[in-house]
């Protein structure tokens, strides 16, 4: 193994980290503004896949033009399923954790049977877009244009995410609903608004994430599955609920895969991942950066 | 102003208030006493919109409150500060303030009150990056009063304000609600302090067991043997 091999390996693991991140924030968004954990996370990312598909098939529209397109109708479905589905799960007066997470396990199971039914379980792809299979080389290191291109989205999703959180009202708005949704009434802000903007940002984000996964993964009716875990692992590597914990946990398990495929056989490439996150669960619970 | 006419509000079936019947007009200081459990906060609530009453109706000039959402009661010029006065404390002081002015955002003098919080309690501006949950208990009234005025209230309802707060930070307190009332505000005050209480009000309600007990201009109140004998001490 030289040491180009092990750079190489690292930068691919980075960029597939970074993207990582950028799956796992809407997760982790949901999570800390509201304790619900959105069990069809993966659907999401499955949905904003099939819609990037169907605007390249249909309409010709790259993969990179329709992203914001793709992330903005993945915004209008998420703040929906919050206020059709979650908002009456989050009344119920008994097992409330226990409503929560069937009505979201429940929609994920919906969601894939109804992307069987009308996409049918046939892998597609998105061929010949502006980034699909191509190169760049830097300093000797390949690396893929689309990881690459998604690698920057995510970096600049994290600090459009940042700005909008600290800097603006609304996001003032959602870190004192985070705080105590009880209390906002107080200064006049209306919770449900809140919580179905939180859903909506947080299924815009997987919602870009989506739109470049089409660009090099295949599209089919469980391909969130394997991501989901993935984004389950990466925000309770992070840290249960924060948003930028999202972030450095799946650079964490980016980085990691890459090294473990060094290692092992490609089919083993995941161990690695749920070695490290077994460890941070029972070393450290709260994940790496949580702060509860 | 305000009118609660004949309120009852149940907690699972337990009757808090009954038949509640109260008027606040406008620039008064208005307190309502009573011992614990006499169904003071579950009125304040009521009339927030915390708590839905079961029947009776509650009005702020003309307009009827009762079954209105929170958020919507607080924009109608209400400012609640609740008993556990719930801030926001993991967030530091000059955003719980700046949160208070959410109904004015966008607005170019959205901070205006914040000069009057200020006068009326200056160890505020001095702790603005600190968190909320770091003020000691007076400092975190002081700053949910502060939050309160940020609403821009004509009706500031206040749950116990002395409740976890050493003696010398009550009587600030207190100063700061006559100061408020001279602001041109209206103030609805719950206290078990019934003394304190009286002193700043220009009238009372003493509610017992879920029912008002004694209405009446403060000094009458204060001079009624039953009064000074089961509330004052005297």
């Amino acid at each position: 193994m030289t040491t180009e091999t092990i750079i190489q390996s690292l930068a691919s693991g980075l960029l597939m980290g970074l993207l990582y991140g950028l799956i796992a924030v809407g997760l982790a968004l949901i999570f800390g503004l509201m304790d619900v954990v959105n069990f069809a996370h993966g659907e999401f990312l499955m949905i904003a896949m099939y819609a990037t598909f169907f605007l390249f098939a249909f309409f010709a529209i790259d993969p990179l033009l329709s992203a914001p397109l793709v992330a903005a109708a993945l915004f209008v479905f998420g703040a929906l399923i919050y206020l059709l589905i979650v908002r009456f799960a989050m009344r119920a007066k008994a097992n409330a954790g226990m409503v929560q997470i069937f009505a979201t396990f429940g929609l994920a199971i919906v969601m894939r049977g109804l992307a069987q039914l009308l996409f049918t379980p046939d892998y597609r792809s998105v061929t010949h877009s502006w980034l699909g299979g191509k190169t760049v080389s830097i300093a000797g290191i390949f690396l893929p244009e689309p990881q690459l291109v998604g690698a920057l989205v995510s970096i600049a999703a994290f600090a459009g995410l940042y700005f909008f959180i600290n800097r603006t009202d609304f996001g003032r708005a959602l870190e004192a609903t985070r705080e105590d949704p009880g209390a906002v009434a107080l200064v006049g802000i209306d919770k449900n608004r809140v919580f179905a903007l939180g859903w909506g940002l947080g299924a815009a984000l997987v919602g870009l994430s989506g739109a470049i996964m089409a660009v090099f993964f295949y599209i089919y009716p469980d391909v969130g599955a394997s991501f989901a875990l993935i984004a389950y692992v990466t925000v309770a590597l992070g840290g249960f609920g924060s948003v930028f914990g999202a972030f450095a946990g799946g650079i964490v398990v980016g980085l990691v895969e890459a090294t473990t495929a060094l290692v092992l056989p490609p089919s083993l490439k995941s161990v690695g991942i749920y070695a490290v996150y077994l460890l941070v669960v029972f070393i450290r619970p709260r994940g790496l950066f949580g702060s509860m | 102003m305000l009118r609660v006419h004949e309120v009852t509000t149940a907690y699972q079936g337990l009757v808090a208030i009954s038949s509640v019947s109260i008027d606040v007009e406008k620039g008064e200081i208005v307190c309502v006493a009573g011992a614990n459990g006499a169904g003071k906060s579950t009125l304040l609530k009521s009339i927030a919109g915390a708590e839905r009453p079961r029947s009776g109706t509650v009005t702020f000039d003309g307009k009827r409150l009762d079954g209105m959402a929170q958020h919507h009661i607080t924009a109608t010029g209400i400012a609640y500060v609740p008993e556990n006065r719930r801030l926001f404390p993991r967030l530091s002081v000059r955003d719980n303030l700046r949160l208070g002015s959410y109904l004015y955002r966008g607005e170019a003098n959205r901070e205006g009150p914040l000069d009057l919080v200020f006068n009326l309690f200056p160890r505020l501006s001095e702790r603005l990056e600190q968190r909320a949950e770091t003020l000691s208990g007076g400092e975190q009234q002081m700053l949910a009063i502060g939050r309160a005025l940020m609403t821009r209230p004509r009706l500031l309802m206040l749950d116990e304000p002395s409740q976890g707060i050493m003696p010398k930070l009550v009587d600030e307190i207190f100063q700061a609600v006559k100061r408020i009332r001279d602001a041109g505000m209206t103030v609805l005050i719950v206290e078990q302090r019934m003394a304190e209480c009286l002193e700043i009000a220009d009238r009372a309600y003493i509610l017992q067991t879920g029912r008002v007990l004694m209405q009446g201009p403060s000094a009458e109140i204060k001079g009624n043997p039953d009064v000074r004998k089961a509330y004052l001490g005297l």
